[in-house]
C-alpha cells in the first residue's frame, strides 16, 4: 500500500474515524492492529522480520531491567554491609551481564539488517528488502540501548512494544522516534483535538503537493539525466535537478506522516527544518534527516567518542599534537558515524564514499573555521544579507555535488562526471532542445517551475517568519480556501494515475 | 460551534461542486470522434418500456434497428452495446438493466465470448479504451463496481486504475491542458448521438470476398466466459424474462464453426434459444455489397433494418413479443423517436452525397 495511494488514503480515513470513536482506553489496540494489517499489506512474508525485533527487543528489555532491579534490591538490602569495593563489583557484574545480552540483541538485528541489504543490494535476497526494517530496527535498539543506560524504562506490555515499533506511519520512511516520547503518546489515547486535526490534514495535503506535483513529476528527468552523455552543464542540471526531487520527495513523505499522526493527536519529532537556507555543512546535518543524525550521533558516534580507546588516543594525541589532538578521538568517531551511515545508506561503494565526503566537509571546515573567523572579522560582511545569501548557495550547490553520487554505484563515474564540470562548459543544453529531451514537456516545467516556487516561498516565510498555518488559523475562510485551492492543485497537477509512474518513496529503499 | 459546522459544510459543498464541473468538464464528450463512448449513458433517459434489450459488443449496436422493430412489429427495444463490450461487462449491464425495467426478452450477442480475461483483450491503452466506453457511462452502482472490478488487470489493479472509473478526474485529471470547443461546448449536456443505443452508418464499403484469420490453437471458450454466460442465464431465469442467444450478422470478425458448435450445444443444454444470423443473411435480405460501412465487419443503416425486421419477426412467433403500437403514450413516444431517426438518417445521407460530390 503506497502512501499515495488512494488504499492508503481509505486506510487512513478508516483509522481516523475509528480511533476517534473507540473508548480512549482500547485506542491504542486498534492502532496497533492497523499497523499489523498495514504491514501484512505490505507482504505477509516481511512479518517475521517485524516479530523476532519487537521479541528480542522486549526479552533484552525486561531482561536487563529484571538485572538491574535485582542489583538495586541487592544493594538496598545490603546497603550498610557492603564495602565500596563490593558495592562496585556487584554493579560491573550487572553491567557486563547487561552488556552481554545488548551485544547479543544488536549483533541479531542488525545482522539481519545487514544481511537483509546485502541480499537486496546484490540481488542475493529474493524477498527484497523488508517492508520499513531500517526504522524499526532503529527505533527498536535506539530503545534498548536507553535501557542498558538507564534513560529508559522497559516496556512491560510486549503488544505496547509491539505498537511502538511497528506504528505505521512512520514505518514508511521514519522519522526515528524515541521510545520515552513516543510510546507514552501511542498509549494514551488523547481526545480528538481539532486545531491538531486539521493542522495533521494541512500537512498532509502540502505532503502530497509536494510528492506527486513536484517530486514525481521531476522524477523522469533525473533518471534521463543520469546517462552518460550529460556532462557539464547536463551533470550540473542532474544536481539541481535531484536537489528538487529528493527534498520534494523526502520531506512530502515525512509531511503525510507527521500529518497522520498528529491528526491522531501523536507529535512526531520533526525530520526536516527547511535544509536548504543552511549557511554550513553542520547546520545542514542539524536540519536534514534530524532523526536519523539524532540517533546516529547517540548511539554511534557517543558510545565511539568515549570508548577505552578513543580515550586513550584523546590522552596520547593531546600530548603530541596540541590542540588538534584534542579534536582527532573526535574526528576518528566521525569517519566512523559517517562510515556507518553511508553503509545504511547503501552497500555501494558509492554510499561509503558519500558518507566519507560529507566526513570530509565537516572535518575540513572544523579545522578551517578559525582561519574563516578571522577572515570575515577582517572584511566584516559576516553579518551583511547578502554573504548570508552567498553561504547559503554555497552550501546548496556544495551538497548538490555531494548528494548526486547516490546515483553512481560506479564511483569513477561519478568523478568522471563531477571532473566535466569543470572541462565541459557546454551550456547551450539549455537552449538547443536538450531540456525537452528530458521526459518533460513545456508544460510540466511551467508546472514544475509554480510548484517550486510555492514550496520556496511557503519555506521562505516559515524561515523568516514562522509558522503560516498557525498564521491562517485565526482565519478560518482563508484557511479552507486555501485548502480547497491546493487540493484542486494536486488532484489537477499531480503526476498520478495511468499514464504515470509515481515512484516509490525514494528513503523508502533505504 | 455552529458557525464552524456550518463554514465546514459549505467548504464540502463548495468542493464537491468543483470537483463535479472540473471532472464534467475534463472526461472525454464523444461527441466529434468515437461516438460510442456515449451510448451507455444514454440509456437511463430511455429506460423503463422497452420489451426487448439488447446486450452485447459493435455487432448489436451498429446491426440492429430499433426504430424498425417498431415501426414493423410495434416492438419497444432498446440496446445496451459498446464498443468490445465485454461479457463480464455484458452480464453487469443486464444486471443493472433490471433495476430499471424487466424485458420479456434479453438478446445477448455471443462473440465476445472469445475474450475469457481482461488481458486477452489487446493491449493496454485499447483496453482501456474500450473500458471507458463502457464503464464511464453506467450509473454509480453495484453493478458498475462489479463491473470495473471484473475488467481491471492485475496491473491496471496495482495503478488503482479502478477508482478512476468511479472519478474519471482522477483518470483526465491532465487533459486541461488538451481541451478543445468541444469540451465547454458539451460541459454539461451531450447530444444524444444513438436511436435507443442504435449508432447509424450509413456509409458503404463493400465486403470483399474471402475473410481469413490465422487459425487458432484451441477453439474452447474459457472458464471465465462460461462464467459469465452462466450468470446471465441465472440472472434472466429469477427474473422471469427469456435470454436469447444470437451471433449477429457480421462476416468479420470469423465466427468459427466450433465456437457455433459450443454455444448451439450449450443453448441445447441449458433450454436457450440459439440464433446464429450468419445462416439466415439470405433471408434477411443482406447484401455485402451495400449493406455494410467497413466491409463486412459491421452492417449500415441498410442491413441493420434488414436485419431488424427479420428479427422482429422471429421475436414476434418465438418469443411472442407484443405489438405496442396500440398503447397511445408509446406510440407518442415512439412517433418521436421515429422521427428523430429518420431525420438523422436524412443528414447523414446528405452529408454522405456531400462527400461524395
Amino acid at each position: 500500500m503506497q502512501i499515495t495511494s488512494i488504499s492508503y488514503l481509505l486506510f487512513a480515513a478508516a483509522v481516523l474515524l475509528g480511533y476517534f470513536l473507540l473508548p480512549k482506553k482500547v485506542r491504542w489496540m486498534y492502532l496497533l492492529a492497523s499497523s499489523l494489517f498495514f504491514y501484512l499489506m505490505a507482504g505477509v512474508e516481511y512479518l517475521g522480520f517485524l516479530v523476532l525485533t519487537v521479541l528480542s527487543t522486549y526479552v533484552g528489555g525486561r531482561l536487563m531491567e529484571r538485572n538491574l532491579s535485582k542489583q538495586e534490591r541487592y544493594l538496598a538490602e545490603n546497603k550498610d554491609s557492603l564495602s565500596r569495593e563490593e558495592k562496585k563489583a556487584c554493579k560491573n557484574r550487572i553491567k557486563i551481564k547487561n552488556r552481554l545480552i545488548l551485544a547479543a540483541i544488536l549483533v541479531l538485528n542488525f545482522g539481519i539488517l545487514g544481511a537483509c541489504k546485502l541480499g537486496n543490494d546484490y540481488s542475493l535476497w529474493m524477498l527484497g528488502l523488508p517492508f520499513g526494517i531500517s526504522f524499526y530496527m532503529f527505533q527498536s535498539m535506539g530503545y534498548l540501548v536507553d535501557i542498558y543506560r538507564g534513560t529508559d524504562k522497559a516496556e512491560r506490555n510486549f503488544f505496547k512494544l509491539a505498537l511502538f515499533a511497528s506504528y505505521f506511519p512512520q514505518l514508511i520512511q521514519g522519522p526515528i522516534s524515541k521510545h520515552s516520547v513516543l510510546a507514552p503518546q501511542l498509549t494514551a489515547g488523547k481526545g480528538f483535538d481539532g486545531k491538531a486535526f486539521s493542522f495533521g490534514i494541512q500537512r498532509m495535503l502540502w505532503g502530497f503537493f509536494k510528492k506527486l506535483v513536484i517530486a514525481d513529476r521531476i522524477a523522469a528527468a533525473v533518471v534521463i539525466l543520469r546517462g552518460p552523455e550529460y556532462t557539464g552543464v547536463g551533470f550540473f542540471l542532474l544536481t539541481l535537478f535531484y536537489a528538487v526531487q529528493i527534498y520534494a520527495d523526502f520531506t512530502g513523505g515525512i509531511d503525510m506522516v507527521i500529518g497522520l499522526s498528529q491528526a491522531l493527536g501523536i507529535t512526531l519529532p520533526e525530520n526536516f527544518v527547511r535544509p536548504y537556507f543552511s549557511k554550513n555543512i553542520a547546520e545542514y546535518w542539524r536540519r536534514w534527516h534530524i532523526s536519523l543524525g539524532e540517533w546516529m550521533k547517540s548511539y554511534i558516534f557517543y558510545p565511539i567518542s568515549v570508548s577505552s580507546p578513543m580515550l586513550k588516543l584523546s590522552k596520547a594525541a593531546r600530548t603530541k599534537l596540541g590542540n588538534f589532538g584534542k579534536r582527532l578521538p573526535v574526528y576518528a568517531a566521525s569517519v566512523a558515524t559517517w562510515a556507518v551511515t553511508g553503509i545504511w545508506h547503501g552497500l555501494t561503494p558509492n554510499f561509503l564514499l558519500w558518507g566519507m565526503m560529507n566526513c570530509f566537509v565537516i572535518v575540513v571546515s572544523e579545522e578551517l573555521n578559525p582561519l574563516y573567523e578571522k577572515f570575515h572579522n577582517r572584511l566584516g560582511f559576516k553579518e551583511k544579507k547578502w554573504y548570508g545569501g552567498f553561504e547559503i548557495l554555497r552550501m546548496f550547490l556544495l551538497m548538490n555535488l555531494i548528494r548526486v553520487v547516490d546515483w553512481f554505484p560506479d564511483v569513477g563515474q561519478y568523478f568522471s562526471r563531477m571532473g566535466s564540470l569543470f572541462t565541459t562548459f557546454n551550456f547551450h543544453v539549455l537552449w538547443d532542445g536538450t531540456l525537452m529531451k528530458l521526459g518533460l514537456t513545456a508544460l510540466d516545467y511551467g508546472i514544475l517551475a509554480f510548484g517550486i516556487a510555492t514550496m520556496f516561498s511557503v519555506s521562505l516565510f516559515e524561515e523568516t517568519k514562522g509558522s503560516i498555518r498557525e498564521r491562517l488559523y485565526t482565519r478560518p475562510v482563508l484557511r479552507y480556501a486555501l485548502f480547497v485551492a491546493l487540493l484542486l492543485i494536486v488532484l489537477l497537477m499531480g503526476s498520478y494515475g495511468i499514464g504515470y509512474d509515481a515512484g516509490n518513496f525514494i528513503y523508502n529503499r533505504f | 460551534m455552529k458557525k464552524k459546522i456550518a463554514l465546514f459544510t459549505s467548504v464540502l459543498v463548495i468542493f464537491a461542486l468543483l470537483f463535479f464541473c472540473l471532472q464534467a468538464l475534463l472526461v472525454p464528450k464523444y461527441m466529434d470522434k468515437s461516438k460510442e463512448g456515449n451510448l451507455i449513458g444514454e440509456y437511463y433517459a430511455n429506460a423503463g418500456n422497452n420489451d426487448v434489450v439488447f446486450v452485447g459488443d459493435c455487432e448489436v449496436y451498429e446491426n440492429f434497428s430499433p426504430i424498425t422493430l417498431w415501426e414493423e412489429y410495434g416492438i419497444t427495444s432498446y440496446i445496451r452495446g459498446s464498443a468490445q463490450q465485454l461479457i463480464w461487462q455484458s452480464y453487469y449491464l443486464m444486471e443493472e438493466t433490471f433495476r430499471y425495467e424487466t424485458p420479456k426478452v434479453m438478446v445477448f450477442n455471443v462473440l465476445s465470448m472469445k475474450y475469457d480475461t481482461p488481458k486477452s483483450t489487446g493491449d493496454q491503452d485499447e483496453r482501456e479504451a474500450y473500458n471507458r466506453m463502457t464503464l464511464d457511462g453506467m450509473r454509480w452502482s453495484s453493478s458498475k463496481w462489479n463491473s470495473i472490478q471484473a475488467s481491471m488487470t492485475e496491473q491496471e489493479r496495482e495503478k488503482e486504475a479502478q477508482f478512476s472509473y468511479l472519478l474519471p478526474l482522477l483518470r483526465f485529471h491532465d487533459r486541461w491542458s488538451q481541451l478543445t470547443a468541444d469540451d465547454f461546448t458539451y460541459w454539461f449536456h451531450r447530444l444524444q448521438v444513438s436511436d435507443n443505443g442504435y449508432l447509424m452508418q450509413t456509409g458503404i464499403k463493400p465486403a470483399g470476398d474471402d475473410y481469413w484469420e490465422p487459425p487458432l490453437a484451441d477453439y474452447s471458450f474459457g472458464e471465465n466466459s462460461w462464467y459469465y454466460l452462466d450468470k446471465m442465464v441465472e440472472l434472466c431465469e429469477s427474473k422471469g424474462t427469456e435470454l436469447v442467444l444470437i451471433k449477429a450478422p457480421a462476416l468479420s470478425p470469423i465466427w468459427h464453426d466450433a465456437w457455433d458448435e459450443q454455444i448451439a450445444a450449450y443453448a441445447k443444454e441449458k433450454g436457450l434459444k440459439y440464433i446464429n444470423m450468419l445462416e439466415y443473411q439470405e433471408e434477411m435480405g443482406i447484401d455485402w455489397s451495400v449493406d455494410t460501412y467497413d466491409a463486412g465487419k459491421h452492417l449500415n443503416v441498410y442491413g441493420a433494418e434488414k436485419a431488424a425486421r427479420w428479427f422482429g419477426d422471429y421475436l414476434q412467433k418465438e418469443c411472442g413479443v407484443a405489438d405496442r403500437r396500440n398503447d397511445p403514450q408509446l406510440s407518442a413516444l415512439w412517433t418521436k423517436k421515429t422521427e428523430a431517426y429518420n431525420d438523422r438518417k436524412a443528414l447523414l445521407e446528405s452529408k454522405k452525397s456531400e462527400e461524395i460530390s
